[in-house]
């Protein structure tokens, strides 16, 4: 780009490139719609506003009876549970297909075809066509004779959780395929011909050259599935009617509940901004444990 | 913190094609692979997974041609003996083709707004080296992070002081504000590979910035703006909470929403509930069909935030 430039006409161009102005459009709706909502949920979650008369400030009052409550800790509990428990079924499911899916075999290209339908279905969509599969009167598990199969699985409180990482799985396992899938195609196929030269078993290859190799594959499907899965909402949402049960409140449904059920705008603000905070918390955890600023620099020489 | 993550594997920068050894080696290491001996364990799992992701669309599908008569003594995962489009007829004399126009509405909205937007001010952070338009770049990547659930109380009361709540405008401009920080990355990193030369030379026959923007940068960038616009689109058309919480009435419902408030209407006609998602999953299903290369590197362009 500073080919043309002459010595002296530096500060010409600069002022000769777009105006600021080129920016102020997407700034100020980024920053009316996405930012000012931040600092306007801080502020509702020092007062009592239940939609129908105005706002009242009452101070810390929500925020101590939000922290007192059992029940706020009880969703964040389950929260990061969802989001330790996806990473752990979705990670190596993904990994795996992403490796399946890179061969060039013809039938791998079909199945991956396949694999990605769930990416265009909405997760309202992905909730009733599970409500209706698992529903217990007359879902899969009436019409297959296998007992096991048949077992109240939206009802039944020990289940839900399983039930729902399941369906999360079914749901975003192929965007992350997706992501590996593109990772493993850019491992230099020298490495596999010095390791085939070398006798490395398939399994050997895998663990030593492809796990390593995908090293910040890893890191960015894990970042984008604990970002994810914290703050899933829609799924829950419609496979439990709008009326959660205790067993699936996690952080997301209790604000909405909260919020728009109970009319306690106050009070769910609060948790809004705990959601805000233990995502930014997580973000940092996850940058810190991969050790990203070595990561960056080696991203070029790789 | 995302861009670095993101940057490396877009797959829309042309920057990438000429990055050595990574992406020469692409070709050969999948053509070694066909060469080897079969992988049974794979071709396994593989269908397993396959079987997993296949039964409940076939479910679906079978199932919203389903006759109500003798619903529930029939065995589910067998094919109706005589398949039925009633329950298709009535969902679409349910008002639903007044809910695929919301649809339609607010999806080409958003993505013309947002792209309009983005592009010029990918534009300028490129070509600009301005310490506002520095600032701002860094206000955008920040916006990466901002979870849209925790939005919806505070954007539900602004909408309502400024007279937007419940119409389609609220579902619009809140979808736009959330897609431009992630846009405006990818087409800033793809115009950042345009050569300076050709700007150079558009400026020394004196063309304007509008100039520039419209007959150098947008049709340069078309293969971004295109892996853009359909992730966007994709986004915005199965979004569900927005109108869940911004909009009420009726006439102001898009799809996914309808399929919500359907399920209530319907109560246990499941056949009808199931045409309902069928239906509204068809313009994409269709979509995919014909360009799934094209949605496919559109999905994996946004990282599915």
């Amino acid at each position: 780009m500073t080919v043309l430039r002459v010595a002296g006409g530096r500060v010409r161009e600069r002022a000769a490139g777009p105006s600021g102005w080129f920016v102020v459009p997407a700034l100020a709706i980024f920053a009316f719609f996405a930012l000012v909502p931040l600092a306007v949920a801080l502020w509702l979650s020092f007062t009592q506003w239940n939609a129908i008369s105005a706002p009242a400030f009452v101070g810390l009052a929500n925020w101590q009876s939000v922290l007192a409550d059992p029940g706020t800790w009880h969703a964040l509990g389950l929260s990061l549970q969802v989001v330790v428990l996806s990473w752990i079924v979705q990670t190596p499911i993904s990994l795996l297909l992403g490796v399946f899916t890179a061969g060039k075999q013809r039938y791998r290209a079909v199945f991956a075809a396949l694999y990605f339908l769930p990416l265009i279905l909405s997760s309202a969509a992905i909730a009733i066509a599970f409500k209706a599969l698992l529903d217990p009167n007359f879902g899969l598990g009436s019409s297959v004779g296998i007992p096991w199969l048949n077992q109240n699985w939206l009802g039944d409180p020990n289940l839900i959780l399983y039930v729902v990482i399941f369906i999360i799985a079914w749901q975003f396992v192929p965007l992350h395929t997706l992501l590996y899938q593109g990772g493993v195609r850019q491992i230099p196929a020298s490495l596999y011909e010095a390791a085939d030269i070398d006798g490395a078993t398939r399994m050997q290859q895998f663990f030593s050259i492809t796990l390593p190799q995908l090293k910040y594959t890893i890191v960015t499907s894990s970042t984008l599935m604990v970002a994810g899965s914290l703050t899933y909402f829609d799924l829950v949402f419609v496979l439990t009617g709008g009326v959660p049960s205790d067993a699936i409140n996690i952080l997301p449904i209790d604000m909405y509940v909260t919020g728009f059920s109970a009319s306690q705008f106050g009070t769910a603000s609060v948790l809004a901004m705990i959601l805000v905070v233990v995502g930014l918390a997580l973000a940092l955890l996850m940058t810190k444990l991969s050790g990203f600023t070595k990561m960056t620099s080696q991203q070029d020489g790789a | 913190m995302m861009t670095s993550l993101l940057t490396p594997d877009t797959g829309t920068s042309p920057r990438r094609t000429s990055r050595g050894p990574r992406s020469a080696g692409h070709s050969d290491a999948s053509r070694r692979r066909a060469g080897g001996r079969p992988n049974v364990l794979a071709g396994l799992g593989g269908t397993l997974w396959l079987l997993i992701i296949i039964l409940p669309l076939y479910y679906v599908v079978i199932t919203s041609v389903r006759p109500q008569e003798g619903f529930f003594g029939s065995n589910q995962l067998l094919p109706p003996t005589d398949p039925t489009f009633d329950q298709y007829a009535l969902v679409l004399q349910s008002d639903f083709f007044r809910y695929l126009f919301n649809s339609v509405v607010v999806t080409v909205a958003t993505v013309i707004v947002t792209v309009l937007v983005s592009l010029m001010a990918a534009f300028a952070i490129v070509r600009s080296s301005t310490r506002f338009v520095r600032l701002s770049f860094s206000v955008f990547l920040l916006g990466l992070a901002i979870p849209l659930q925790a939005t919806i109380i505070p954007l539900f009361y602004m909408l309502s002081q400024i007279g937007l709540y419940d119409t389609l405008w609220a579902l619009i401009l809140p979808s736009v504000g959330f897609a431009i920080p992630l846009t405006v990355l990818i087409l800033s990193n793809f115009i950042r590979d345009i050569p300076g030369e050709l700007f150079e030379s558009m400026r020394v026959e004196g063309a304007s910035q509008w100039r520039m923007l419209f007959s150098l940068v947008l049709p340069l960038s078309r293969p971004a703006i295109v892996t853009v616009a359909l992730y966007n689109a994709l986004n915005v058309w199965n979004g569900f909470l927005f109108p869940l919480v911004l909009t009420q009435n009726p006439d102001n419902r898009v799809l996914p929403l309808s399929l919500w408030t359907f399920q209530g209407q319907f109560t246990v006609n499941i056949p009808a509930v199931l045409a309902a998602v069928v239906l509204s999953t068809l313009p994409i299903f269709v979509l995919y069909v014909v360009g799934r290369r094209q949605l496919v590197s559109g999905m994996t362009a946004g990282f599915g935030k």
